[in-house]
């Protein structure tokens, strides 16, 4: 093995002897493909010195310390990084302490909770931190013991010699091992010799949440903070005029402030915050167009009926398919708009200084908070630091940066360190929604039922492009269209969980179930003889592995036993297919569905993945199981609907979340493989919804094409 | 504003507070035991969920002039350790996804099981239901409430 001596500093791992003699290890994920080398901190210090990432350390008593860059939002990253770094260390994962690490993009370079992305980017980054420092602590050993180090081995945080019968703790050697040159490319285990990955282990923080312990933004407080709730206009309006009198003269109020059409009300308690934001005396005037669900439904019409569209692909000749067709299938698939609704509202803590700028919360993007901030204020942004809080929820959310913005633009203007807090009316009406889309399908059908012609206009209200346009069943149809539209309202969206895919997917695997119907063919089987066209004769571009999306649907309805389970009269069970490709992991659910009282009802879902390797049994579970439960009940009940520019919809009482009576029993499933993981936040979700919605028409005969699927006549007039 | 006496987790505290004032926020802004947390403020998620003379209730609807002399146990008071049979359970069974529900979560579960220790999963359902998660954590809530139910120890609550 090729070993570097300590000359390029910025690619080196940094390997400092820890206040009290303990061994750090931090490394370069931005340039961890370069050889690393090591610095020798010889001073004592635990300083991580410049442009270095992620990092280790092992103190005298064996305690491992790795910090976790990532914002954690429930997608249990705090828990998953440091088990594949653990895992390369043949680390005592009892030993393991796991910290948070602040944004530091020169250190850490990726720190986003969002896109399922980081797994997949990190994966071979942390097992070659944990593999260096394993490979350090070997060498130490063997040359204490003077052996080769080729007869030593590694075991739960001890280097042994099997022919001397002798073994030290990792503590005991790491300050030794701080002096071994770092190795230019440690060797990385086989998957098939991992001990930690895999299993199931539980969240880090578990012993903070159950006891509840200060750990989420709302939860950060600071001596003389103030606390700040603000009163924003609603869509297309602007700030006519403001009478604070009442709220100024109330108990634990300091100051009412404005800025860009916000009134911000800063106080000492949240309480007395929110009695006087109430008592704010404000008028809006109408600055844009003022929306209303009505006016939604009549733009989706106009832009699916549209001749302008956006092109997102084109495969042969659609227009000789759909006229040479036996048969033609077309369907319109609606999505409401939604809130996110993450438990921990909005809220961030900002301290704008003179000398800098310090930032406290939950954010999916911190370094898009630092910029912004930076960019605000016109100062250069190392002046701006930014904590990491645990996020209660984000799905999305907290991508934005705009709650973090009014937290430095109140802390500007009363020059004091301030808390800001969305109530969850404010969270719920203010915006950043799950873009609402309609989406218009044809397939064209020969006399054998085999798709000849396929085409996808998706209608949207601010979501860009609102298609996928290289998902399947592209490059299993010869002649295929896919454009979009796109209208561009006062009423302002953002990514939800699984962007664009989360009711893209419904509608898409719903069509497909729709067009299998009109062909007289099974729904799994006409998903498998596309995708064999597709691999037999791909038309146009493939941007998904065939075999990957073969494989998951055939797993799934073998679990499931598609087509062949029975309930307990001895009558099949009626059960819909739904299979997805995102955010690169693919899985396939099956719903089943009864009919009780008149109602279907969804009784159990099989949900089977391909993320590559499983990191953690236990985070990797819930994860499918929370995404099931999510997509599931959006479909079945979320709906923000608006009047003249104001969200109709404001708290828990009228916006309906799926509880905890409403679950089906859920079964998941992974693929063995070798594959690099993949992220699972976000792929479990889209193909719920039309998992139900299958199910749905295969028990009662009844096709839900709109979301929420509670509120359309088709679910209420089953009996 | 007002001087109230509490008595939270067993120590006898006071808020100088206007008397409409949400218990939940003199617990988070006053004494600071933020592990009551704020989700709605009108009762409809259950995630500022406590203790009053161990029945379970919405801390965020409960105006603190309307305590009294009521005995109020938060998350941090149901054991001094996090040794309660329903936070050994949820550790166990792994629940926690964000964490944010869950010690509302908790207080729920453990409030039940004081009152019903060998609840049917009928009853384990219709309470917790009451208690929203963004998360879906849902099929491990119910396990962890049926694990706490068959600890040996279900009496085993807070320190009052």
């Amino acid at each position: 093995m090729q070993t570097l001596a300590n000359s390029s500093r910025r690619n080196f791992l940094k390997i400092a002897a820890a206040t009290g003699g303990g061994l750090m290890l931090g490394f370069n994920w931005l340039e961890s493909e370069a050889a690393p080398s090591a610095i020798i901190n010889a001073a004592g210090t635990n300083a991580p010195g410049l442009n270095f990432n992620s990092y280790l350390s092992i103190n005298p008593q064996g305690i491992i310390t790795i910090l976790s860059p990532n914002p954690e939002v429930g997608q249990g990253i705090k828990t998953a990084f440091p088990i594949i770094v653990a895992e390369e260390l043949d680390a005592d994962w009892t030993k393991v302490v796991v910290e948070q690490a602040p944004l530091d993009t020169k250190k850490f370079e990726r720190q986003v909770a969002g896109g399922s992305g980081s797994i997949p980017h990190s994966w071979q980054r942390l097992r070659k931190a944990g593999a260096t420092a394993r490979y350090m602590l070997v060498e130490a050993a063997a040359k204490r013991w003077n052996v080769p180090s080729s007869e030593c081995s590694t075991d739960k945080g001890v280097v042994l010699h099997a022919a001397s019968n002798r073994k030290l703790g990792y503590g005991e050697l790491a300050t030794e091992a701080a002096q071994i040159p770092v190795p230019a490319d440690a060797k990385l285990k086989e998957i098939k010799d991992f001990k930690l990955i895999g299993t199931t282990v539980k969240n880090v923080d578990n012993p903070k949440i159950i006891t509840g312990k200060p750990l989420f933004g709302l939860d950060f407080y600071r001596e003389g903070m103030l606390f700040s709730m603000i009163q924003r206009p609603a869509f297309g309006y602007k700030l006519k005029s403001l009478d604070a009198t009442a709220a100024k003269a109330m108990p634990g109020i300091v100051d009412v402030v404005t800025f860009t059409n916000n009134v911000a009300v800063v106080g000492k308690s949240t309480w007395q915050v929110k009695k006087a934001k109430d008592a704010l005396k404000i008028e809006w005037e109408k600055a844009d167009t003022l929306e209303s669900t009505s006016d939604h439904n009549r733009l989706f019409k106009e832009m699916l009926d549209s001749g302008e569209a956006m092109v997102r692909r084109k495969d042969g000749d659609v227009e000789t398919a759909f006229k040479n067709a036996a048969k033609v299938v077309k369907s319109e698939y609606q999505c409401p708009f939604l809130p996110h609704n993450p438990l921990e509202p909005m809220n961030f803590f900002a301290h704008v200084r003179a000398d800098g700028v310090e930032l406290v919360g939950p954010t999916q993007t911190p370094e898009l908070a630092r910029n912004e901030t930076a960019k605000l204020l016109g100062i250069s942004p190392d002046k701006v630091s930014v904590q990491l809080t645990r996020m209660g929820g984000g799905f999305g959310r907290r991508l934005k940066a705009d709650y973090v913005i009014e937290a430095v633009q109140v802390s500007k203007l009363v020059n004091a360190p301030v808390k800001v807090i969305w109530s969850r009316e404010d969270d719920m009406t203010g915006g950043s929604y799950r873009p609402a889309v309609r989406y218009r399908f044809e397939a064209a059908l020969d006399a054998q039922g085999n798709m000849i012609g396929y085409k996808l206009r998706g209608a949207s209200i601010n979501a860009g492009n609102s298609t996928r346009e290289d998902n399947f069943p592209a490059g299993a149809v010869d002649n295929l269209l896919i454009d979009s539209v796109d209208h561009k309202s006062p009423i302002t969206t953002g990514p939800w969980r699984a962007p664009i895919t989360n009711f893209l997917a419904f509608a898409e695997q719903s069509f497909i179930d729709e067009v299998a119907q009109a062909a007289g063919k099974d729904p799994v089987q006409f998903r498998l003889e596309l995708l064999e066209k597709a691999k037999q004769k791909p038309a146009g571009a493939i941007k998904y592995d065939i075999d990957r999306m073969k494989g998951i649907i055939t797993l799934a309805a073998e679990k499931a036993g598609w087509g062949k389970k029975k309930g307990a009269d001895g009558k099949l069970i009626a059960q819909g297919f739904s299979v997805y490709f995102s955010h690169r992991s693919y899985v396939a659910q099956i719903g089943e569905v009864v009919v009780q009282k008149g109602k279907p009802v969804l009784q159990k879902v099989y949900s089977a993945a391909d993320c590559g390797v499983v990191v953690n049994q236990s985070g990797a579970q819930q994860q499918v199981r929370g995404c099931v439960v999510d997509g599931i009940g959006h479909a079945m009940y979320g709906n923000i609907t608006f009047k003249d520019g104001v969200a109709e919809q404001k708290n828990f009482n009228e916006y309906r979340l799926i509880r905890l009576n409403e679950i089906p029993e859920i079964e998941v499933h992974f693929v063995q493989n070798e594959i690099e993981p993949t992220g699972l936040g976000e792929p479990s979700l889209p193909p719920a919804g039309a998992a139900v919605a299958n199910a749905i028409f295969k028990a009662t005969g009844k096709r839900l094409r709109s979301q929420p699927f509670v509120e359309q006549e088709e679910f209420k007039s089953v009996s | 504003m007002a001087i109230f006496k509490l008595q939270i987790n067993g120590r006898l505290l006071q808020a100088d507070v206007d008397a409409d004032t949400p218990l939940l926020w003199v617990l988070r802004d006053n004494f600071g035991l933020v592990g009551t947390k704020y989700g709605c403020g009108i009762a409809q998620c259950g995630a500022c969920t406590v203790h009053l003379n161990g029945e379970a209730m919405r801390s965020c609807v409960l105006p603190v002039s309307a305590i009294g002399k009521s005995k109020v146990t938060t998350i941090e008071g149901l054991s001094v350790d996090g040794t309660h049979p329903v936070q050994q359970a949820w550790d166990k069974v792994d629940v926690p996804q964000c964490g944010y529900c869950q010690s509302g979560q908790i207080m729920t579960a453990a409030a039940l099981l004081k009152k019903n220790p060998k609840p049917t999963q009928a009853e384990i359902d219709n309470t917790m239901t009451g208690n929203l998660c963004r998360c879906g954590t849902y099929h491990r809530i119910r396990e962890a409430v049926k694990l706490a139910s068959e600890a040996p120890t279900t009496n085993k609550t807070s320190k009052r």
